[in-house]
């Protein structure tokens, strides 16, 4: 961090340790040790933890030790030691702190406690932060090894410095990180009129992330004689300065505006006819809502789509559904924990920024990562995949459970090429009044004349270029300051305030502070009333020294912005000083077409909105196909077909996820109807979770979705389309009627701008083309409306000569409804001798598929679709569901219906004879293939007993064949196309192989002992 | 007033944190209580609000200051430090006040950290100092999973009056209670303070993830010498409906009847009340 020094302040400075008392186990050492074991291969008899804190302020002896004794140290388990070192025994020791601005939660809340026990808040510069010490009996004794054991784990260089002790004599003196910028805000302008590559070089310099013909449209811009006007009048110089670049550097960011999803498109696609796409975004997403709005007519459960922050649909007379998915995938590369937090703690303000605000019921998260067993050195900057995988779960799990939304539903996929960019996908649902104050509460209500108030936590250097950052590649120079960390609390805090102030009617509109921090929100806000007037002078600052620019662009969490009717700004920030939330009003809305900034005084930005908003010049893309057809490839049949089914099993891509779902509070709110978990031992997988948002009411929301990226490199239109259909398969199996699906699409893709450092950046958009065109297709077939969806377009890593692309990703979010909760079914089987059809077509479709990933086989034709066959099948299916004919269904994915069957199984502890001879198979002959080709529209279905002609009569003429019986014997069996037992396996030990991989709570092993 | 018409009246404090105050809030009026307000902390600490009126106190589940300092600790201090009116008694000693006129206070997970951490359990009012505390689980996680509970038929406790083994959901990282020394666990033991055991095939289990966290006498839950002050890790407020358990969708109706178990719970803090 440039210009942030790090001192200890003057006058006096105490600390305090506070420990484990001797012969108290310390569990989270005891974690840390099998951590280091096994992520980085470093052996350490024990670690204890210190937690640190240090105090500035001069306070006397026993009011430390009655604030240590009160406030920080358990009087059971813990000691606490006062300006000395805590007793104990070990060889060497860590202190891990903060760096300077990096929010710090802990400290804050030891403040609070402080000022509370104090009866007076802080003075300036009286502070309290906080600091992890690790304690080391044994382990390495080279310097090396020692740092690589706490860089490796325990510290994050990026947003976090440390100290070692080496024993002697000695000891960690008192340290505050402290941001000193002891320097004048500052306002500078830039010059425009440069060469082309020096105003570039400028733009890169910035971390703008402007083009040419961007730079260009600006300068064209400030030489207006109406821009020029204005400034005269402004007293601003005819340059732009600062503020007015960076913001509109932001406002036009890949992240913001969308720029590729926007372009015109030169298509040449597979066939090799070439067209042009007059933007993705108009052709294939909104123009997919359109088509399904206007073809369900009454029936549209659309009331608000690509207006707001996020989509709202009907739900009950008096709620609306409202909802929204987010990724947060460079931040998380950078730090995984902050950049999943703050990922989390993020998409909550949408949904809760939509309308008038809406209480949020529900999270999801869907990881996309490398496998944890990556091997071999890492690029630089690069953490390994396992560091980044817990990091990312902690970080979701600190910001969901804290937050009370339950995380109700997701995935964790595997693949190589996440190692350079990791993919965190959180989503967040939530529920609106249908009115607030006797008017529809989905709109906005802001005028002319109505204050800004900024609603939250303070703002610092945090999140600086977080929009125009993540429209970058990875680099070894990626900034720090781009990482935050989320702070839950101050926005329970702020969101319990709000729905407070909803529901009294004190505002008339309120966004989320995302990407761009107030220069996003308020710019975005300002279009409906064409303006806004901004004073940035008493804008509540973590430190002093900061420009007027970073303040208007910083991303600070935990921030809304509101607008306040001037007769209601009293109340309203009465109400905020009561409930212990900061809000300080930064200006009001105007009308006179302009977005002015004011600091200190004088006028710092004057922007036209219109320029502002519409300015950009449009991109004109070249998109080619560049990929072989894909053809069918017949490896060797296995010679044990349960030994490979127990293997797929195993593959991390398959394996149970419990470790991530026992770790995230999934129930809190009471709505929970379908777990993330089910059957007699809850081990089985759920395909949706299904939730009751509210209480009173019985009807509930099915949260489905679908990735399969595997497919990508030989098919987009195959990823895409399983990615679709599984999010819908998923949610019609647990009893979502599909008429009422909505779907969202959030497309991670890698770069698709061709330059010399990305040869085949036209087959990427080409292969984004085709994917935009498979959403059109299924969604049409399907009926579903795209209510919101989100694009990331830079997921590569560049270093010298390695180059890391993600493979394209689709993510899928599909929401259902189900009138009764009590309809919902799970994929477990039941109960013995039920019969147990399979449902859809089976096709020699193994391309990309787990079974091939297991031999290695690259090749193989990739899942396609057949929406209109399968939109009628899961409509039949579907009413089979709500007539309460169905025991279980699940869905075939992963490892097709060979997985799909043992999963079944083991969920219901059951037996299961199967033979594969009345499959709806077309032209599939051999044993493995039909059990392990991951054709789409599939589904395993048990039917209660006496209901199977009720279930054939419903489902006749679609591909629909009873296959076989649930059995008492535990087994897994499966007749072969010869008419012989190929498999015959117990279904604990499917269950076993299933569940140990990823089981690193060793929940697994205890369970099974216990149950045999 | 005649017996089984006394009025009960819950007031569920939430703000700075809790989670739970909506479902729980719900649970109450399920169970027949005549009024369940949701009450902001910071009402209460500026004196507009208070305990006056009410029947029933209830802590709800949640992160109350996020659990910063170790769960519970920080609102545990600001109990002790935050006196509603000026020259007053503390919030803590407003607690105690309302215990001794006949008050029944619940503490649910988080809420159940902050009853052991200002000593109200298991001493009571008359002894509120912290001998027992509820540290981090023993395999260092926070776990949401479901688990059986055995009543103690001996307990004191007025919430876990007639019960027998039942399942609720845990989910916390902080749930392990451990005494501060044997003598205090012999004594709360014996006096069956601890109302509710983790239990595996009808017996009391320290087997993760049967016992999740690794407590002390396998204890869930405690209460005072009176049975008026409960608090317990599992969330009985999660399971006050057939839907919301694990297996609905597989047990009949005979086994997992549309009541779900934790109501009980709070019916007979209702039942208690309204016949004193």
């Amino acid at each position: 961090m440039s210009g942030v020094a790090d001192e200890a302040t003057a006058g006096k400075v105490h600390r305090i340790e506070v420990g484990a008392r001797v012969g108290r186990e310390d569990a989270a050492g005891r974690r840390l040790c099998r951590r280091l074991r096994d992520d980085l291969g470093l052996r350490v008899d024990e670690i204890r933890l210190v937690d640190v804190y240090t105090i500035a302020a001069d306070l006397r002896p026993g009011t430390l030790d009655a604030f240590a004794a009160g406030a920080l140290a358990d009087p059971v388990l813990q000691e606490f030691a006062r300006e000395q070192r805590l007793p104990g025994a070990f060889d060497w020791a860590a202190e891990v702190n903060l760096r300077p601005g990096v929010t710090d939660n802990v400290g804050r809340t030891a403040a609070e406690a402080l000022a509370l026990q104090l009866g007076r808040p802080l003075r300036d510069g009286e502070r309290v932060s906080y600091a992890r010490q690790y304690r080391f009996a044994h382990g390495p004794a080279r310097p090396e090894d020692r740092r690589r054991l706490v860089e490796g784990l325990l510290c994050n260089v990026l947003i976090e410095a440390y100290r070692l002790w080496e024993g002697g004599e000695g000891w960690f003196a008192p340290h505050v990180p402290r941001v000193l910028l002891d320097r004048k805000p500052q306002v500078r302008t830039w010059r425009l009129d440069l060469p082309d590559d020096e105003l570039l070089q400028t733009s890169r310099d910035n971390v703008w992330a402007l083009s040419l013909a961007e730079l260009r449209a600006i300068q064209a811009y400030f030489e207006r004689p109406a821009t020029r006007a204005v400034r005269a009048g402004d007293r601003l110089p005819p340059e732009p300065t600062d503020v007015e670049m960076e913001c509109l550097a932001q406002t036009w960011s890949e992240h913001c505006k969308h720029k590729i999803f926007s372009a015109r498109v030169r298509y040449r696609g597979p066939d090799g006819a070439e067209r042009e796409v007059d933007s993705l975004f108009r052709t294939y997403v909104r123009g997919t809502t359109e088509t399904v709005r206007t073809a369900k007519g009454p029936d549209d459960p659309c009331i608000s789509v690509f207006d707001d922050n996020a989509g709202v649909v009907r739900f009950l007379p008096e709620h609306h559904l409202v909802f929204k998915v987010e990724t947060h995938n460079s931040p998380s590369a950078l730090d995984p924990y902050g950049g999943a937090l703050t990922g989390i703690v993020g998409v909550n303000r949408d949904p809760f920024g939509t309308g008038m605000g809406a209480r949020l019921f529900c999270n999801t998260d869907v990881f996309c990562f490398a496998p944890p067993d990556t091997a071999g050195e890492l690029p630089p900057r690069l953490l390994h995949p396992r560091r980044v995988m817990e990091g990312v779960r902690e970080g979701v799990e600190h910001g969901g459970n804290k937050s009370g939304i339950p995380t109700v539903n997701g995935s964790v996929v595997f693949h190589p090429r996440y190692l350079g960019k990791p993919l965190v996908y959180c989503g967040t649902g939530g529920i609106l009044p249908a009115e607030v104050g006797g008017r529809p509460a989905h709109l906005k209500y802001h005028a002319a004349g109505d204050a800004i108030v900024m609603v939250g936590g303070r703002i610092g250097k945090d999140g600086i270029h977080g929009a125009t950052f993540s429209s970058e590649e990875l680099h070894e120079g990626s900034p720090a300051t781009a990482v935050q960390i989320g702070d839950p609390i101050t926005q329970k805090r702020m969101t319990d305030f709000l729905l407070v102030a909803r529901d009294r009617g004190l505002y008339s509109a309120l966004t989320d502070d995302g990407a761009g921090g107030l220069s996003s929100s308020i710019g975005e806000m300002a279009r409906t009333t064409n303006g806004a007037d901004v004073d940035l002078t008493h804008a509540p600052l973590k430190y002093a020294g900061l420009d007027p620019w970073e303040i208007f662009l910083s991303e600070a969490q935990e921030r809304m912005t509101v607008a306040v009717p001037p007769a209601r700004l009293d109340a309203f920030l009465e109400l905020a000083a009561r409930m212990g939330v900061l809000a300080t009003t930064v200006g009001r809305f105007t009308d006179d077409g302009l977005l002015r900034v004011r600091h200190d005084g004088r006028v710092v930005a004057a922007l036209h909105m219109d320029f502002l908003h519409e300015g950009l010049p449009r991109m004109d893309l070249r998109a080619a196909w560049a990929a072989p057809a894909p053809f069918p490839v017949r490896p060797a049949p296995p010679a044990d077909l349960g030994a490979t089914l127990e293997q797929l099993l195993r593959r991390w891509n398959v394996c149970s996820k419990h470790y991530f779902v026992r770790q995230y509070d999934h129930e809190v709110q009471g709505g929970s109807v379908v777990k993330p978990l089910c059957g007699v031992r809850a081990t089985g997988p759920s395909d949706a979770a299904v939730v009751r948002p509210v209480l009173d009411s019985p009807r509930a929301v099915a949260v489905a979705h679908g990735i399969a990226p595997k497919f990508a490199d030989l098919d987009a239109r195959s990823m895409a389309a399983s990615a679709i259909d599984e999010a819908i398969r998923n949610a019609v199996s647990v009893g979502a009627d599909p008429a009422t699906l909505v779907g969202l699409d959030n497309f991670c893709w890698p770069d698709p701008i061709p330059s010399p450092r990305n040869a085949d950046g036209e087959h990427k958009l080409a292969q984004l083309v085709r994917a935009c065109e498979t959403l059109h297709e299924l969604c049409v077939a399907h009926g579903v409306p795209l209510i919101s969806g989100k694009d990331s377009m830079k997921n590569d890593y560049h270093h010298g000569e390695t180059r890391i692309s993600i493979p394209p990703t689709l993510l899928f979010t599909a929401l259902g409804q189900l009138p009764d909760a009590a309809r919902a079914v799970t994929m477990d089987l039941k109960r013995p001798g039920e019969s147990v059809y399979v449902v859809g077509r089976t096709l020699e479709e193994l391309g990309g598929s787990e079974y091939f990933g297991l031999l290695g086989e690259a090749g193989g034709v990739p899942p396609d679709v057949r929406p209109e066959e399968q939109a009628r099948l899961y409509r039949k299916l579907h009413a089979a569901i709500l007539e309460g004919l169905v025991s279980s269904c699940h869905d075939c994915s992963d490892g097709g219906l060979g997985v799909a069957l043992a999963e079944a199984a083991f969920a219901g502890d059951m037996g299961l004879e199967v033979d594969l001879r009345p499959l709806a198979a077309d032209g599939v002959e051999r044993d493995d293939l039909l059990l392990f080709s991951e054709s789409n529209g599939r589904f395993v279905v048990s039917v209660r007993l006496g209901s199977e002609a009720r279930f054939e009569t419903r489902l006749a003429g679609l591909p629909c064949r009873l296959v076989g019986r649930t059995r008492p014997d535990g087994r897994l069996r499966v007749i072969g196309l010869e008419g012989a037992v190929v498999l015959d396996q117990d279904v604990r030990d499917l269950e076993t192989a299933w569940r140990t991989p990823l089981d690193l709570n060793g929940e697994e092993v205890e369970v099974r002992d216990a149950c045999r | 007033m005649p017996a089984g018409s006394a009025p009960v009246r819950v007031f569920v404090l939430a703000g700075n944190g809790t989670n739970c105050e909506a479902e729980t809030a719900h649970a109450w009026k399920l169970a027949g209580a005549d009024v369940a307000d949701i009450v902001p902390i910071w009402e209460w600490a500026a004196g507009r609000a208070s305990l006056d009126g009410y029947e029933v106190l209830v802590l709800p589940g949640g992160f109350m200051d996020g659990d910063d300092l170790g769960s519970a600790r920080a609102c545990a201090h600001r109990m002790r430090c935050t006196r509603p009116r000026p020259g007053g008694p503390t919030m803590l000693e407003e607690i105690v006040a309302f215990v001794r006129r006949g008050g029944l206070v619940l503490g649910i997970c988080n809420g159940f950290q902050l009853l052991v951490k200002v000593g109200l359990l298991p001493g009571g009012a008359d002894d509120p100092r912290p001998v027992t505390t509820l540290g981090p689980n023993v395999r260092g996680r926070f776990e949401d999973r479901w688990v059986r509970l055995l009543p103690d038929a001996a307990s004191p406790c007025v919430f876990t009056k007639g019960l027998s083994e039942f399942e609720l959901p845990v989910r916390h990282g902080e749930g392990r209670l451990l005494f501060v020394d044997d003598a205090v666990r012999q004594a709360t033991v014996e006096r069956h303070l601890v109302p509710l055991r983790y239990s595996l095939s009808g017996l009391p289990t320290d087997r993760y993830p049967f016992n999740p966290n690794g407590s002390e006498d396998n204890a869930a839950a405690l209460c005072d010498a009176t049975g008026r002050i409960f608090g317990l890790m599992p969330h009985p407020e999660a399971f006050v409906t057939r839907t919301q358990h694990p297996r609905w969708t597989r047990e009949p109706r005979d086994l997992l009847p549309e009541e779900g178990a934790g109501l009980r719970l709070f019916r007979n803090a209702v039942e208690a009340l309204r016949g004193a």
